[in-house]
């Protein structure tokens, strides 16, 4: 095909396939500003910020034009600046200014256009009315008065993830992004990868700041404060001090984190070993049984919980292995008291993450033991980077410092585990040898490599093919999920991280604009792996020693009770019930059917349905109220139904009648024995309670009558009026 | 049910026939103007009374095999659509007399049967009565407001059944449509919409063909039309006045546009505020599915076209028709960016043609009588005739319909009788201003009062034809005020997808309420024109581009209004409350020391029983003087 | 409280049955979230946050998008409105007739403060609309269904006792 240009303030540049035409100018070296356009979501179109002049069209957006060979592009015309400054200046007039305090102070994209369009002033009057700060999350701060509505959180969310956590709602002057119905993001199924805050320009979702309570374990003189350091925070860190993306940087890391007074620097890669050595003999174990198959990585917290609330059914498919952060933080608390000599209590475990999930997933109660999270603070790469600039230490000027043994040391193999497809090679190389008794040809598995969100490799392992699945983004979970579970996949191992390019590309890391930093990191990450000198897991000296110091055997029990855990299905939607019935008597019996996503599909509403009749039927409307609930978290066993307290898995209509007779019995036994007689009410009297109940449990609003807004007639709750 | 194929000669000889048992016809509009004055209760009124006179009446035309009955002379009293004339409502035509009644009262129903049905003779007191010349007009040729239109589109509207297909069939209801799906190939339909040069009525005027053959000539596979019936204009109803009163033409128009593209399904959205539209037009496609009009196996070709009706849920944006689209597929109406166009990528992602009600309902006629015969009428670039909307101060108010190149003078004056004050009385020389096109229009002066309107001499002068609103303002009408209102109206209807939109407005707003309220400078009004001028060029989609039209529009034609405003501090219309100082008439005042005694600010100075004075420096322009003044010697201006 | 016979055999139809019919007429088909809604908002008056979200879980959408389209369009309520819903026309002919006024006199015979819309009583809310299309007889306001034109301050407050009367709060 014939080369074609597009002249672009003068010069010819040639298209190289570009899906539009900001990024041809882009290419051009001309750095046309944008809020809501990224290479990897669908164009929005809002925030007019990419306009060019284009001869034959006028002004248009360049992220929403495609480039034509022949085009002439002005990027800069008197019109295109003065519309762009007021453009930010209208952005500026709606918005929170207090940027000293903000937690994007100094990468925000606003504050950076405005300093770049020399805003000195702003002409318009602030519009915005404060509204409330969304603090609900361990993982995440979502501050609306700092949101300029661009929507990427949005569309990465349901784009990337497919989840839709946060939407925009209302419309207008009032849009706002937020969770369903303004709830926060803790009472809805928000996994806190944090993916939302990486692609916020400004400082409306951030990472959620653990830096002052380091700071005061650093501080204590009691406490003996030591550090993990995640695989991916060794090739982002350095961006903050001004290295090339995919630098790495471990040893003035560790360095800085001593110059801030951490006692001790471990690696989290010494764990992700020992992850290896546990999780894939758990895989050799189901590969060779076939039982539950295929199954899935779970060092990733944000896919634990994705799993939790949307699969219920392939709970058991999850490796039971905790993450490393988790298997580090057990093991330190353990271990490291009398290796240390410090007591438990006085032991801070503080890990530096790329991540936000990693934050939720260390305040969990059941990585809780005698009392204390294994796991004490998480810092993402920004806070500690933050914290490094707070103490005054130039971080280009330390000098390389090591890493304490025995938790720092790791192999090639633990390293990988930062980007994505990492585990599974990780995996392979020890799988390979320890099924095959020899190292495999090459240690490179290509094949689990690359940035396509959906992988697949075939690798032969003793004799039988190994089938790999390699997925990031939970919306390609999500699609793998459904081939396993339609049968049209038959994959054995299944790796999934949430971010897109794994944990290289977590929130917690430097902020960046550059696309290609992203390949840039997770280059660094092979270059760490070439770096080392030992390569798989099973060479590493120091997981034999763990092993025959304080674990056992693999798999054994001592390792079981340390380095596994398990899992719970999880509601999507909390404090979210309908009521359908309320009886009028004081005693009453509960009848709780659950509606979930699973319960749904597996034909709750027609139970709950039948129950309502049932109840009308034997005339007990006023001794029972019945609701209907979102979710149980029993979803594996559904449909739920929960009479009087007693929970009923895989419900029948039999079954519930069964349980709900012989509770009214009691409870008709008891009011007759005070009462002298039984009392009764007319069908039609329940019917109206009914409806009248529905009414009044959905208007908590209104002070008055529940009935608001009823029609007389036929349907209508027949309350008074 | 899918019925057979349906013949439409056979209905339209049936038709024929059934009309011509009855003797006579008495129309009531029902359309929602006269709804609302009562119109159906003198439609049952009519029914009751020529029962009582022992005369034969039925309310539908029957076939035969539908107690079709020609025994014995008959009267049909039938429901129209909008006849146009809402002011003058519940209006009753009698047919073939050629009497129209206006203002009729159940009460009034068995003097006309008895004079009229009875004894051939007209009600003069019912008859519309010309305000200048006083004379009763006996039917709409006698009438101004009608004489001079030229209805097309609306002809049938004011005449027909609209929820009875047959005699819209009767009336060679559907033919263009069998002529299109069985003589014509589809590039033929294009050809003959563009050589009639029809261009769409919603607003943009785009040639109609050319819009069609460019979704045409997408790849073969799913496409489809859509019905844009979402007319959020205020001030316009022309739209509901054709769903209401001929919804078969919509939809004959939607088959062609089918055929046209080679669309086999199809939206009709339509806006929820319009309850009857929306009724009429579900029935519409009910009643042409059951007789096999639409369906599968159109006219025996094997094409096939569904058609489905959506209720819209309040929102002006979804007139935009991405944003339509979005709603169509249940998601937020919010426009997406163009490119693609909906002729490459639509709903679902599919070549779909959008098109306005009013240009679908003009597509059966230009098929029916050619292309020439549309362009007969009308300006070399616009041809054909467009409907008004005609509302505001004028004597008489409804819906018109003139062709293209027809003057303002002509409007205002001639049809609409003339310009009135506040209470409706005709103002000599009382013509200030019309807003056009809506919120997205501009306004047009005495200065236009010659200006033939089409799309192109209207946009040379900063308006546009939009959907057709044409609001006549009296000179007691603030400009600055009408654009506040309109920047009001866009403000709450932006959608608060992009930020000149979004934001743009909410300031354009305040700048104006700094205008009204007082507290404007020369930046005021240089930076409301910058930021006009960035949300016109930067906004994502149509409503946000034209927002700013009324603000720049008024400028251009009404600035010395708004410097008046801003460095005189004064309203010339007196409108403006903020601007309007308080005076006390040294002649009225008693000097009672009333108001004295109510001024919060201590601005009233006065001896006792002499006049007194306000100090407009201190006045803070609260009113309690005026509230409390027994003389009426306090006045505001 | 006596023992009733049950005098009925039909069953009960609960507003929740109503719920689960309005889904399956349209096929728990996401791309029917308008109708649905719209449909939902005619049984219950408006759209209450637990159906909405039984509703999200039925068509398989997340609970913010069907959150973000029931907040989008201005036809649908969240919250629960009065038994009449009066609402006035400020279309652009309407307005030039005067519609501030009477919304002001209908507010103030309601005694609504501002920033309420909906009477404590839940016998009237009142909004303003666009545009009724009923500019002929501007100014023009709906009381549920009925249009009423060519409106005046005292006329409006009077259609507003009227009802007031029958309802026998006045």
């Amino acid at each position: 095909m014939e080369e074609q240009f597009v002249n672009i303030d003068g010069k010819p540049v040639l298209i190289e396939g570009e899906k539009n035409l900001l990024e041809l100018i882009r290419k051009a070296g001309v750095d046309i500003p944008t809020f809501c356009y990224h290479s990897e979501l669908s164009a929005y179109g809002a925030c007019r910020l990419c306009i060019v002049d284009i001869e034959g069209m006028g002004i248009v957006t360049s992220c929403s034009t495609l480039p034509r060979g022949g085009m002439v592009v002005k990027t800069y015309t008197p019109e295109i600046r003065e519309t762009r400054k007021m453009t930010v200046e209208l952005l500026l007039a709606d918005h929170d200014m207090r940027c000293p305090t903000c937690g994007k102070n100094g990468t925000c994209q606003l504050q950076a256009l405005a300093r770049r369009m020399g805003i000195r002033d702003i002409r318009f009057k602030p519009t915005r009315k404060p509204l409330p700060v969304d603090n609900s999350t361990f993982s995440l701060v979502r501050d609306p008065n700092r949101c300029v509505l661009c929507g990427d959180c949005v569309r990465v969310c349901a784009e990337i993830q497919g989840i839709g956590a946060i939407d925009f709602a209302n419309r207008g002057a009032q849009v706002t992004v937020t969770p369903a119905f303004g709830k926060n993001l803790d009472e809805v199924d928000c996994v806190y990868c944090g993916q939302c805050a990486r692609v916020c320009p400004t400082g409306a979702i951030t990472p959620k700041s653990e830096v002052e309570a380091v700071w005061n374990d650093i501080h204590d003189a009691k406490k003996t404060v030591v550090a993990q350091i995640a695989p991916a925070v060794r090739v982002a860190v350095g961006e903050a001090f001004g290295l090339e993306p995919g630098t790495v940087a471990t040893g003035k890391l560790v360095a800085a984190l001593r110059a801030i007074g951490f006692d001790k620097v471990y690696d989290t890669s010494f764990t992700a070993d020992l992850t290896i050595f546990e999780e894939a003999g758990e895989f050799l174990q189901r590969f060779a049984s076939g039982e539950d198959m295929p199954q899935f990585t779970s060092c990733c917290p944000a896919w634990v919980k994705f799993a939790e609330q949307n699969c219920p059914d392939l709970l058991e498919n999850l490796s039971s292995c905790k993450s490393p952060q988790q298997m580090f933080g057990a093991l330190a608390k353990d271990v490291l008291p009398s290796d240390l000599n410090v007591e438990r209590e006085q032991l801070s475990v503080v890990s530096i993450m790329p991540c936000t999930a990693k934050k939720y997933e260390a305040k969990l109660g059941k990585f809780e033991r005698k009392g204390m999270p294994d796991v004490d603070h998480v810092l993402t790469t920004q806070e500690l980077a933050r914290m490094i600039v707070e103490a005054g230490i130039d971080f280009n000027l330390l000098e390389p410092d090591s890493l304490d043994m025995p938790f720092g040391f790791k192999t090639g193999a633990g390293v990988l585990f930062g980007a994505s497809g990492g585990v599974s090679e990780a995996v392979l190389r020890y799988a390979v040898e320890t099924v095959e008794g020899r190292k495999p040809a090459s240690i490179d598995f290509h094949a689990v490599r690359g940035a396509a969100g959906i992988r697949e490799a075939t690798v032969e392992l003793g004799g039988k093919p190994l089938r790999l699945a390699v997925v990031h983004g939970l919306a390609n979970a999500k699609a793998v999920v459904e081939k396993v579970r339609s049968g049209e996949s038959n994959y054995d191992f299944i790796e999934v991280m949430a971010c897109p390019g794994g944990c290289i590309n977590g929130a917690g890391q430097p902020v960046y604009s550059d696309s290609k930093v992203r390949d840039k990191r997770t280059a660094g990450i092979y270059a760490a792996d070439k770096q080392l000198d030992v390569h798989c897991s099973q060479e590493n000296p120091y997981i034999h020693r763990t092993y025959a110091e304080v674990l056992g055997e693999v798999g054994g029990d001592t390792a079981h009770r340390l380095l596994h855990t398990g899992y719970q299905n999880r509601r999507r939607l909390n404090h979210a019930e309908m009521a359908l019935h309320q009886g009028e008597h004081t005693d009453r019996v509960n009848v709780t059917v659950c509606v979930g996503t699973s319960c749904h599909v597996k034909g709750a509403q027609k139970l709950l349905s039948k129950l309502i009749r049932y109840v009308g039927d034997k005339n007990w409307g006023q001794y029972v109220d019945i609701k209907a609930t979102f979710c149980m978290e029993a979803c594996d066993r559904g449909p739920t139904v929960n009479v009087a307290g007693i929970e009923i898995n895989h419900c029948t209509m039999d079954k519930a009648t069964e349980v709900l007779d012989a509770e009214v019995g009691k409870l008709l036994a008891t009011v007759e024995v005070r009462a002298g007689k039984a009392g009764y009410v007319t069908l039609q009297d329940f019917e109206k309670q009914t409806a009248a109940g529905i009414l009044r449990f959905l208007e908590t609003l209104s002070q008055d009558k529940g009935c608001a807004g009823c029609q007389p007639g036929p349907n209508g709750c027949g309350c008074e009026h | 049910m899918i019925a057979e194929t349906c013949d439409l000669e056979s209905v339209a000889q049936c038709y024929d026939k059934a009309a011509k048992a009855c003797t006579r016809r008495i129309i009531i509009c029902a359309g929602t103007g006269c709804v609302a004055n009562g119109s159906l209760r003198v439609h049952s009124a009519f029914v009751r009374a020529i029962r009582e006179r022992g005369l034969a009446v039925d309310t539908v035309l029957r076939a035969e095999g539908e107690g079709f009955d020609d025994a014995e002379a008959k009267t049909l009293v039938t429901k129209s659509g909008c006849q146009g004339f809402c002011q003058m409502g519940p209006l009753v035509s009698v047919e073939p007399d050629g009497i129209l009644y206006c203002r009729v009262k159940p009460e009034d129903v068995a003097e006309i049967v008895e004079q009229t049905l009875i004894l051939q003779e007209p009600v003069e007191r019912l008859l519309y009565t010309d305000q200048t010349t006083g004379r009763h007009c006996h039917g709409t040729n006698d009438i101004d407001f009608y004489a001079r239109q030229r209805r097309t589109v609306l002809k049938e509207c004011g005449t027909l059944d609209p929820e009875n297909i047959r005699e819209y069939i009767g009336h060679g209801g559907y033919k263009a449509a069998q002529k299109a799906y069985t003589e014509m190939t589809d590039e033929q339909v294009c050809r003959e919409l563009i050589d009639s040069g029809l261009r769409g009525r919603g607003g943009g005027g785009f040639p109609t063909g050319k819009k069609w053959d460019l979704t045409r000539i997408q790849p073969k596979g799913k496409k489809y039309i859509i019905c844009n019936g979402d007319e959020g204009d205020p001030g316009a109803f022309m739209d509901r006045s054709v769903m209401e009163g001929n919804p078969h033409s919509v939809l004959e128009g939607m088959m062609i546009a089918a055929r046209a593209v080679g669309a086999d399904e199809g939206y009709i959205y339509v806006r929820a505020e319009y309850p009857l539209a929306v009724e009429r037009v579900r029935k519409a496609v009910d009643d042409a599915l059951a007789m096999g009009i639409l369906g599968d196996d159109l006219f025996g070709t094997g094409e096939s076209l569904y058609l489905h009706v959506m209720e819209g849920a309040g929102a002006f944006v979804c007139g935009e028709e991405t944003a339509l689209m979005s709603s169509i597929e249940g998601k937020r109406g919010m426009p997406s960016p163009k490119p693609p166009f909906p002729a490459q990528s639509g709903l679902w992602g599919k070549p779909t043609v959008i098109n306005n009600v009013e240009t679908l309902a003009s597509v059966p006629l230009i098929l029916r009588n050619g292309a020439a015969w549309f362009r007969s009428v009308g300006t070399q670039t616009s041809p054909g005739t467009k409907t008004f909307a005609l509302t505001g101060h004028v004597v008489n108010t409804g819906l018109i319909e003139v062709p293209f190149g027809t003057t303002l003078r002509e409007i205002i004056y001639n049809i609409g009788g003339g310009i009135t004050d506040q209470e409706g009385v005709v103002l000599e020389d009382g013509f200030k201003a019309v807003q056009i096109g809506g919120p997205s229009g501009g306004c047009l002066t005495k200065d236009h009062l010659d200006l033939p309107l089409d799309f192109d001499s209207l946009r040379s002068v900063g308006a546009m034809v939009g959907s057709g609103g044409l609001v006549a303002m009296n000179n007691k009408t603030c400009m600055v005020k009408i654009a506040r209102f309109f920047m009001q109206f866009t403000q709450n209807e932006s959608c608060g997808k992009c930020v000149p939109c979004r934001e743009g407005t909410k300031q354009m707003l305040a700048l104006l309420d700094d205008i009204i309220e007082g507290r404007a400078t020369k930046e005021t009004l240089d930076l409301l024109e910058r930021l006009a001028r960035t949300v016109q060029r930067a906004s994502l989609c149509g409503l946000g581009k034209t927002a700013p039209s009324p603000v720049l529009s008024t400028l251009r034609h009404f600035r010395e209004e708004y410097e008046a405003h801003v460095f005189e501090k004064r309203c010339p219309t007196g409108n403006c409350k903020d601007l309007a100082d308080f005076r006390i008439l040294a002649g009225t005042c008693m000097g009672c020391g009333k108001c004295l005694a109510a001024c919060p600010v201590g601005a009233i100075s006065g001896e006792a029983r002499q006049p007194h004075t306000i100090d407009t420096g201190k006045c803070i322009k609260c009113g309690a003087c005026l509230a409390t003044c027994t003389w009426n010697a306090v006045v505001r201006g | 409280m006596a023992i009733v016979e049950d005098t009925r055999t039909a069953p009960v139809r609960s507003p929740f049955d109503a719920l689960c019919a309005i889904l399956e007429r349209h096929h728990h088909n996401p791309a029917k979230l308008i109708p649905i809604l719209q449909e939902i908002q005619h049984e219950y008056k408006y759209l209450p946050e637990d159906v909405l979200a039984y509703t999200a879980v039925a068509l398989g959408l997340s609970p913010a998008q069907v959150y973000g389209v029931a907040s989008f369009y201005a036809h649908f309520t969240l919250k629960p409105k009065g038994k009449y819903q009066v609402r006035l026309c400020d279309g652009t002919a309407c307005h030039v007739k005067g519609t501030p006024p009477i919304l002001a006199a209908v507010r103030e015979a309601l005694e609504l403060p501002d920033g309420r819309d909906t009477t404590p009583d839940m016998l009237f809310t009142v909004e303003t609309v666009s545009c009724l299309g009923a500019c002929g007889l501007a100014p023009a306001m709906v009381i549920n269904d009925e249009v009423h034109g060519l409106l005046t301050p005292d006329k409006a407050v009077e259609l507003i006792d009227t009802i007031r009367e029958r309802e026998g709060v006045l």
